[in-house]
C-alpha cells in the first residue's frame, strides 16, 4: 500500500466534512474490499477516515414499521438479527450467500453497498480497464468475459456489481440515508444508488464527493414470501454467476449488471398475471450477451422462474 | 501511530505504520507467526484470528484500527505442552497435512462454534430456524478456510471431536 | 547391486514386532503445526532484523524490458535496493556449473532483458519494512518492447510435435484393429491449465555467516536447490546451507526453485543483513509452474462382449518456449487395460506461456479424465456395467512390455469398492434419481499410478540418553515424512516413538531426493531402514564387545531390540545404559538405498477404484459431490492415518479438477486470467461431502525392502473421471471440456430439453 494518513472519525457529519476537505480521502469501515484493492494499487487513498466506530451500527425499528440498519452494522449482525430473519429473510439469506463468515464479521452494510466489481481485468493492473484507468479501454469486452453483465452494459464497461446483500435490498425497496459534507442529509432508493457504466464506469454511484452512507432503511416487508438464490461455480465462498432475490412480487437480480438489477419488467408482468417464466422472459427481452456469457440469459430465466415459483410456495 | 492492542492477554503499546495489517503486525512486528499469510486478500482464511472473540481475516484489517481490541491468535489458544481441545482434535483426526492453514482453521473453529451457539445463520440454516450442529452446517461455516491439502473430511471429524470435548468440559479462547 | 529378491528377507519393518508399522499414530510434527509454532521459511527468526524483498513481475508475455526508472523507488522511505537486470549483481550464466557434479546449474535472477512469460520477475525492491518495500514497488517504472505472444494452445495443436527423444508407442496394428472393431468410440477431451495453489506461497529467508549463505526456503527437493543456488552465487556448494523444515504444501510446484531464492541470497550479501522474499498469491499464479492444458483423443475398439481389440490415447499439450516439460497424460494408460492393438503418444507445442511443470499426479491426473470417461461411454454403448467392462479388460501381465506385475489388486479394488459403495443401486439410465432439487447420479473410475524408488541416504544416530535421531536431507510437504521416518526408526531400533527425533529438510544431512512422484516414503523410508539396520549392527557389536555389558561375549546376530532394551535372551540392559557407558559420544551411521538391478523386470504400480455420487441441479447446472469412496492397493502402509489423508486429499483434488479448477489463457495478453484464490477456485469445505478411502492389505516385496508404495498421487488419479461419470449418470450430459462448470452443463441440459 502507498502511504496514507489515518484519522478516526468522531461523527458522521464530521467524517463527511473531512472527506470533502482532504484530497484523496476515503472512508474505511470493515476494509475488506478497500484494503484488498489498496494492496493491489488499484485504490490509492492518501487519507483514510475510519468510520467503523461511529455510533451507526444499530438495527432499530422505524416509525413506519420498517427497520433501520446502521451503515456500520456488520453483515453478520444484520444476517443474524431476529427481526430480519423473521420479516426480511431474503436479506439474511443474501448476506450469508456472500463472502465467508470471517469477511461477514468485518464487512459492513455501507461497505457492502459500495464494494467494487470483481472483474478479473479490473483486478489485473497490467490490463486496460476504463473503471480503473479511465480511457484505457475495456479488456473484458473481447476477453474472457463469462461473468459479464447482460443488462445495462456499455462498450466502456461490462463489469457486474458483485454484492449479494444489495440485491436483496433492492428487492425489498430499501433506501440509503446519506449525510453530505455540508451536513445535509438525504435518502435514495438502493435501486438508484448505483449507476450504469455508460461512458464513465469509474463513477459507480450517485454519491457526491464526501457523502457518507449512514444507514439503510427497510420499508415494511411486502406481502408474500421471500427467497434469495445464487448460482456459483463452487458451493460457498465464491462470487456468483447470477442471483435472484424475490420479496413478494418484487424481484431483483444480481451479478447481471453494473448494479443490483431491479427486474421491473418482470414485476410488472407478474402483477399483470404472467407466469414466473413469462415474467422473467419479459425482463430478459432487455438482455444482451457477448458469447461467453450467453448462458447467463437462460440461467437467469430458469433461476428466476424457479425462485418465484418457490416463493409462492413459501408465502 | 500509537496503538494499544491486547494480544493473547498481553496489553501491547505499539507504534505502528498505518499501512501495517493486523496480520503483518502479528507476524513481523510481534513475531507471532502462527497466523499465516496464504493470500493476503481475504480469500483463504489462513490468517484468521479472533478479535474480541469474533473471527476475522487479519490480512484485511489495519492494525491501527484495532486500538483497544483484544486479539487472540493461535499462540493464545494453546501450547504444545498444553493443547486446547480443538488442537487435540485436529491432531487426533489428522485434520491437516502441510499445516499452513491449520492455525486459521483452529481459530476459525473457535469463532464458528461461538457463532453457531449465538444463532448466527448460514446458508445451510433453514429459514426461521435456529442453526444446529450438523455436518452440513459445519462444512458451510468452515468454507472461509481453504485447505489445499484438502483435509476437509478430517477437519469435520476434528470439529465433531472438539464439540464433544466442549460439551463435556467446556473450553475457553 | 542388490536384487529385489534380497528385499524379501525379513527385516524389522516387515517383522513389525512392536506393531508400530501401519499404526495410525498422530503426526510427529503435529503439536507444532496445531499451535502455529512450526516455523515455515519466512517465519524463521534470523540473527538480526531482516530486510524485506518484493518482486515485480513482467506485464507483458514476450518481448524485452527496455527501461527501468528506479529513481523514485530508490528515494522512497526505507528503501535499501532496487534491482532490475540493468543493475542486479552479476551471476553466472543460466545452467553454468562450476562444480561438474552439481545437480542443478546456475539459475540467475533478473537474468537479462528478455521476457519469456507474463509475470516473470523483472524487478526487485528491498526495504527495511514490508510496508516500505511494497509501497516502493509501486514506484518502479518499467518500459517494455512487447512482441505478440504466441499462446493460443488450441490454435496451435497442428504445430505440436513429438516431445524431444520420444516416439509414439504402437503395439500390434491399432488402425486395423480399430477399424475392424465391432463397437468403436472416438472422442476428444480437454483439460485446462491448473495451478498448485499451495497455501504457503514460495518464500526464502537468507543471511550470510562469513562466506557461508544460510537460506531457509520452501522447497520439495533439497540438493538441486542447494547446488543451484551455490552455482548462481558463484560459491562452493558447501557454502550454501539450505533448510526447508516445514513446507506449506508443494504438490510438485515447489520441486524447482524460483527467483526468491537467488534474490534473497544476493540481497543479503549485498546489504549485509538477512533478507526475506515471498511471492504474493497473485505472483504464484503466473510466475510459478502450472499443470499445462491438454487435448486428449481416445479411441476404443471393442468386441460386443466388451473385450478391447484396439486402444489409443493421444495427448496434445504445451510448455513454455524455453521449457522442456511434457504432461505425459497417455503414459498411465499403457499399463491399465489389455488390448492387442495399442497406440499411445504425446505432442508438445512450445508457447509464450508461463512455465508448465509437474502437479500432483502429472500425467494420470489429466489423462484419467479422458480414458476413464471413455470407458464409461463404451460401457454404455455395450450395455455393460462400467465395473464389469474394466474387469473384463484386466491384463494378466503388463500389456505393453509383457512383464509380470509385482502385485496388482485392481480387480479387488473394483469389487470391494462397488460393494462398499452400494454400486448395485445405480440405475444405468441417466436422469432417473431425484432428491429434492437435485438429480442424483453415480459414477466410477479406475485409478493407477506408477511407483518409484530412487537412490537415497539417511543418517541414524543414538544419543547417550538412548534417543534415536534420524537425519536426512528429505522434506515433508504435508505428506507425513516426519511421522513415517519416526515409525520406521522406532520399529527398527525397538524404541518407543517418543524416543525418536527426526531432523529433515537440511542440505547438510545425508541426501534424499525429496518429495515428488509419490516416491517419498518408499525412497526416504527405505534409506532410513537401511540406516537403522546399520545402527542396530553397530549397537549390537558395541554391546557384545563391551565387557561392562550383560550382552558381552554374545553373538551380535542374536541381539534383539525392544522397548528401549537390548538383549540376548534373558541378558539385557537399556539402550541408554549401554550408550552412556560404552559410547558416551553416541554412535552415528549412515544407510543407503538404491534401485535393485532387476527391479525393471516387474511392472510396479499402485491401484485403486473410485466411486462417486453427485447431485446436479437441473435448473442451474450446479454440481455437488455428495459421496466419494476410494479403495486402494498401494503396498504396505506405514501409517494408516497419514496414508488415508493423502488419499482423501488426492480424491478431493480429482473432484475439483472435474468441477472448478481451471485457469484460462487470455490469448491477447498471454496471461492466465485467474490471479488469486477468489478467481481460481480450489475446493472449499462446502464442496465436499462424505469422503472415505479404504486401503487394502498388501505387501509389494518387489518395490523396496519395506514392501511399501506411494499414495500421495494415487488418490488423484481417476477421481475426476468418476465425478464426470456420476454427473452423466445424474443428468445425461457429458461435458468433455473440463471443468464441468454450470455454464457448460446448463448448455447440455438445455440441449436435452431439460
Amino acid at each position: 500500500m502507498r502511504p496514507f494518513t489515518y484519522e478516526r472519525a468522531t461523527s458522521a457529519a464530521g467524517a463527511a466534512k473531512a472527506a470533502a476537505l482532504t484530497r484523496g480521502a476515503r472512508f474505511i469501515a470493515g476494509g475488506t474490499n478497500l484494503l484488498d484493492l489498496m494492496k493491489l494499487d488499484i485504490e490509492r487513498p492518501t487519507h483514510l477516515i475510519d468510520v467503523s466506530r461511529l455510533p451507526m451500527a444499530a438495527i432499530a425499528a422505524t416509525a413506519e414499521g420498517g427497520l433501520s440498519l446502521g451503515a456500520a452494522a456488520t453483515n453478520s449482525d444484520v444476517a443474524a438479527n431476529a427481526e430480519i430473519r423473521a420479516r426480511y429473510p431474503v436479506l439474511s439469506e443474501a448476506i450469508v450467500a456472500g463472502g465467508s463468515p470471517q469477511l461477514r464479521n468485518k464487512a459492513t452494510v455501507g461497505g457492502n453497498l459500495l464494494q467494487r466489481t470483481r472483474c478479473a481485468y479490473f483486478y489485473d493492473t497490467s490490463k486496460p480497464c476504463n473503471k480503473r484507468a479511465p480511457g484505457s479501454g475495456c479488456s473484458a469486452l473481447e476477453g474472457l468475459n463469462r461473468n459479464a453483465a447482460i443488462f445495462g452494459a456499455s462498450p466502456h464497461c461490462i463489469a457486474t456489481h458483485p454484492s449479494d446483500m444489495s440485491v436483496a435490498l433492492v428487492a425489498l425497496g430499501a433506501r440509503v440515508e446519506l449525510v453530505s459534507p455540508s451536513g445535509d442529509t438525504r435518502t435514495l432508493p438502493v435501486a438508484d444508488l448505483h449507476r450504469l457504466p455508460g461512458e464513465t464506469p469509474q463513477i459507480e454511484t450517485e454519491l457526491i464527493p464526501g457523502e457518507l452512507i449512514t444507514a439503510v432503511v427497510l420499508p415494511p416487508p411486502p406481502a408474500g414470501g421471500q427467497l434469495y438464490r445464487k448460482v456459483r461455480d463452487r458451493a460457498s465462498y465464491a462470487g456468483g454467476l447470477a442471483s435472484v432475490a424475490v420479496a413478494g412480487g418484487q424481484v431483483a437480480l444480481g451479478m447481471v449488471a453494473h448494479k443490483p438489477w431491479r427486474a421491473a419488467a418482470a414485476e410488472a408482468a407478474l402483477a399483470a398475471g404472467a407466469s414466473p417464466a413469462e415474467a422473467i422472459a419479459k425482463e430478459l427481452e432487455g438482455a444482451s450477451s457477448l458469447g461467453r456469457n450467453d448462458f447467463k440469459v437462460p440461467l437467469v430465466a430458469r433461476l428466476t422462474a424457479a425462485a418465484i415459483s418457490e416463493v409462492k410456495g413459501r408465502g | 501511530m500509537r496503538t494499544t492492542i491486547t494480544v493473547n492477554g498481553d496489553m501491547r503499546a505499539l507504534d505502528l505504520d498505518p499501512r501495517m495489517t493486523l496480520l503483518d503486525m502479528l507476524r513481523e512486528h510481534l513475531k507471532l507467526t502462527g497466523a499465516k499469510k496464504g493470500c493476503d486478500h481475504g480469500q483463504c482464511g489462513a490468517c484468521t484470528v479472533l478479535v474480541n472473540g469474533v473471527r476475522i481475516n487479519s490480512c484485511l484489517s489495519l492494525a491501527v484500527m484495532h486500538d483497544g481490541d483484544e486479539v487472540t491468535s493461535i499462540e493464545g489458544v494453546g501450547t504444545a505442552d498444553k493443547l486446547h481441545p480443538v488442537q487435540v482434535a485436529f491432531l487426533n483426526q489428522d485434520a491437516f497435512q502441510c499445516g499452513y492453514c491449520t492455525p486459521g482453521q483452529i481459530c476459525s473453529t473457535l469463532g464458528m462454534l461461538r457463532e453457531l451457539d449465538a444463532g448466527v445463520p448460514s446458508q445451510e440454516t433453514p429459514p426461521g430456524a435456529a442453526p444446529v450442529f450438523s455436518e452440513a452446517e459445519i462444512r458451510e461455516r468452515m468454507s472461509g478456510n481453504i485447505c489445499r491439502c484438502t483435509a476437509y473430511p478430517q477437519i469435520i471429524e476434528a470439529i465433531k471431536q472438539a464439540r464433544e470435548a466442549q460439551s463435556l468440559q467446556g473450553f475457553g479462547a | 547391486m542388490t536384487s529385489v529378491h534380497d528385499w524379501a528377507a525379513p527385516n524389522p519393518v516387515s517383522t513389525n514386532r512392536s506393531g508400530l508399522i501401519g499404526k495410525p499414530v498422530d503426526r510427529y510434527e503435529g503439536p507444532l503445526k496445531v499451535t502455529g509454532t512450526a516455523p515455515y521459511a519466512y517465519e524463521v527468526q534470523p540473527p538480526s532484523p531482516p530486510a524485506y524483498g518484493v518482486m515485480i513481475g513482467a506485464e507483458i508475455a514476450t518481448g524485452r524490458l527496455t527501461g527501468a526508472d528506479i529513481a523514485e523507488a530508490e528515494a522512497a522511505p526505507g528503501v535499501l535496493a532496487v534491482w532490475t537486470h540493468f543493475n542486479v549483481p552479476a551471476q553466472p550464466p543460466r545452467g553454468a556449473k562450476a562444480h561438474p557434479r552439481s545437480t542443478a546449474g546456475s539459475n540467475p535472477a533478473l537474468e537479462n532483458d528478455k521476457v519469456a512469460y507474463f509475470g516473470q520477475p523483472v524487478a526487485f525492491v528491498v526495504a527495511d519494512t514490508l510496508e516500505n518495500a511494497v509501497s516502493a514497488s509501486h514506484l518502479v517504472k518499467l518500459t517494455y518492447a512487447a512482441e505478440t505472444p504466441d499462446v493460443d494452445f488450441r490454435a496451435r495443436l497442428e504445430d505440436a510435435g513429438q516431445p524431444p527423444g520420444e516416439q509414439d508407442v504402437e503395439i500390434g496394428d491399432f488402425a486395423s484393429g480399430f477399424t475392424a472393431a465391432e463397437v468403436q468410440l472416438d472422442e476428444t477431451w480437454s483439460t485446462p491449465i491448473q495451478n498448485h495453489c499451495q497455501m504457503e506461497p514460495c518464500a526464502t529467508l537468507a543471511w550470510w555467516e562469513g562466506e557461508k549463505c544460510i537460506v531457509h526456503t520452501s522447497i520439495q527437493m533439497v540438493k538441486p536447490a542447494q547446488h543451484g543456488l551455490a552455482e548462481t552465487l558463484g560459491i562452493g556448494r558447501d557454502d550454501v546451507h539450505l533448510l526447508t523444515r516445514y513446507i506449506g504444501g508443494g504438490f510438485g510446484g515447489k520441486g524447482g526453485t524460483y527467483d526468491d531464492l537467488a534474490l534473497a541470497a544476493l540481497a543479503a550479501r549485498a546489504l549485509g543483513r538477512p533478507v526475506k522474499v515471498a511471492f504474493t498469491r497473485q505472483q504464484m499464479m503466473n510466475a510459478t509452474i502450472h499443470r499445462p492444458a491438454t487435448v486428449q483423443r481416445v479411441r476404443l475398439g471393442a468386441k460386443k462382449d466388451g473385450t478391447l481389440d484396439a486402444f489409443s490415447m493421444m495427448t496434445w499439450t504445451h510448455c513454455n518456449r524455453n521449457g522442456n516439460f511434457t504432461e505425459h497424460a497417455s503414459n498411465f494408460a499403457r499399463a491399465l487395460y489389455a488390448a492387442p492393438n495399442r497406440l499411445t503418444g504425446h505432442r508438445l507445442v512450445r508457447l509464450d506461456l508461463p512455465v508448465a511443470g509437474p502437479m500432483r499426479a502429472p500425467g494420470e491426473a489429466s489423462g484419467t479424465m479422458s480414458l476413464e470417461c471413455a470407458m464409461d461411454e463404451l460401457a454404455e454403448k455395450l450395455g455393460l456395467d462400467p465395473v464389469e467392462l474394466r474387469i473384463k479388460n484386466e491384463p494378466p501381465v503388463d500389456p505393453e512390455n509383457g512383464r509380470p506385475f509385482s502385485m496388482r489388486q485392481m480387480v479387488r479394488c473394483l469389487k470391494e469398492g462397488a460393494q462398499l459403495f452400494g454400486w448395485d443401486r445405480r440405475l444405468p439410465t441417466p436422469g432417473l434419481v431425484r432428491d429434492g432439487r437435485w438429480l442424483v447420479g453415480m459414477g466410477m473410475a479406475a485409478a493407477i499410478r506408477g511407483n518409484f524408488l530412487l537412490p537415497a541416504k539417511c543418517g541414524f544416530s543414538v544419543e547417550p540418553d538412548g534417543t534415536i535421531v534420524v537425519r536426512q536431507g528429505m522434506t515433508d510437504i504435508g505428506t507425513g515424512t516426519y511421522t513415517v521416518l519416526a515409525q520406521i526408526a522406532a520399529e527398527t531400533l525397538g524404541v518407543p516413538l517418543g524416543q525418536v527425533r527426526v531432523e529433515i529438510g537440511d542440505s547438510e544431512m545425508p541426501p534424499a531426493p525429496g518429495s515428488g512422484g509419490q516416491f517419498g516414503a518408499a525412497t526416504a523410508g527405505s534409506a532410513a531402514l537401511m540406516a537403522g539396520m546399520n545402527l542396530r549392527k553397530a549397537i549390537a557389536a558395541l554391546a557384545v564387545g563391551d565387557p561392562g555389558s550383560p550382552l558381552h561375549g554374545g553373538s551380535p546376530d542374536e541381539v534383539t531390540f525392544q522397548d528401549g532394551v537390548v538383549a540376548i535372551s534373558n541378558r539385557s540392559e537399556t539402550l541408554s545404559d549401554l550408550i552412556q557407558r560404552a559410547a558416551p559420544a553416541g554412535i552415528a551411521v549412515e544407510g543407503e538405498i538404491r534401485p535393485a538391478a532387476d527391479a525393471r523386470e516387474w511392472s510396479t504400480q499402485t491401484y485403486g477404484a473410485h466411486y462417486v455420487e453427485v447431485g446436479v441441479d437441473p435448473i442451474t447446472g450446479e454440481v455437488r459431490v455428495r459421496r466419494m469412496l476410494g479403495v486402494f492397493a498401494a503396498g504396505r502402509i506405514i501409517n494408516a492415518k497419514t496414508a488415508r489423508s493423502q488419499l482423501t486429499g488426492g480424491m478431493i483434488w480429482g473432484a475439483a479438477s472435474a468441477l472448478t479448477e481451471a485457469n484460462p489463457v487470455d490469448v491477447r495478453y498471454g496471461s492466465l486470467l485467474n490471479q488469486d484464490l477468489a478467481q481460481y477456485l480450489v475446493p472449499v469445505q462446502a464442496d465436499i461431502g462424505e469422503v472415505e478411502a479404504i486401503i487394502l492389505d498388501e505387501v509389494d516385496d518387489k518395490a523396496n525392502p519395506m514392501g511399501i508404495k506411494g499414495v500421495g498421487e494415487l488418490g488423484n488419479s481417476g477421481a475426476g473421471a468418476a465425478v464426470a461419470n456420476a454427473v452423466y449418470n445424474a443428468c445425461g450430459v457429458r461435458v468433455r471440456d473440463y471443468p464441468i462448470s454450470p455454464d457448460k452443463l446448463l448448455a447440455g441440459l438445455i440441449a436435452q430439453g431439460m
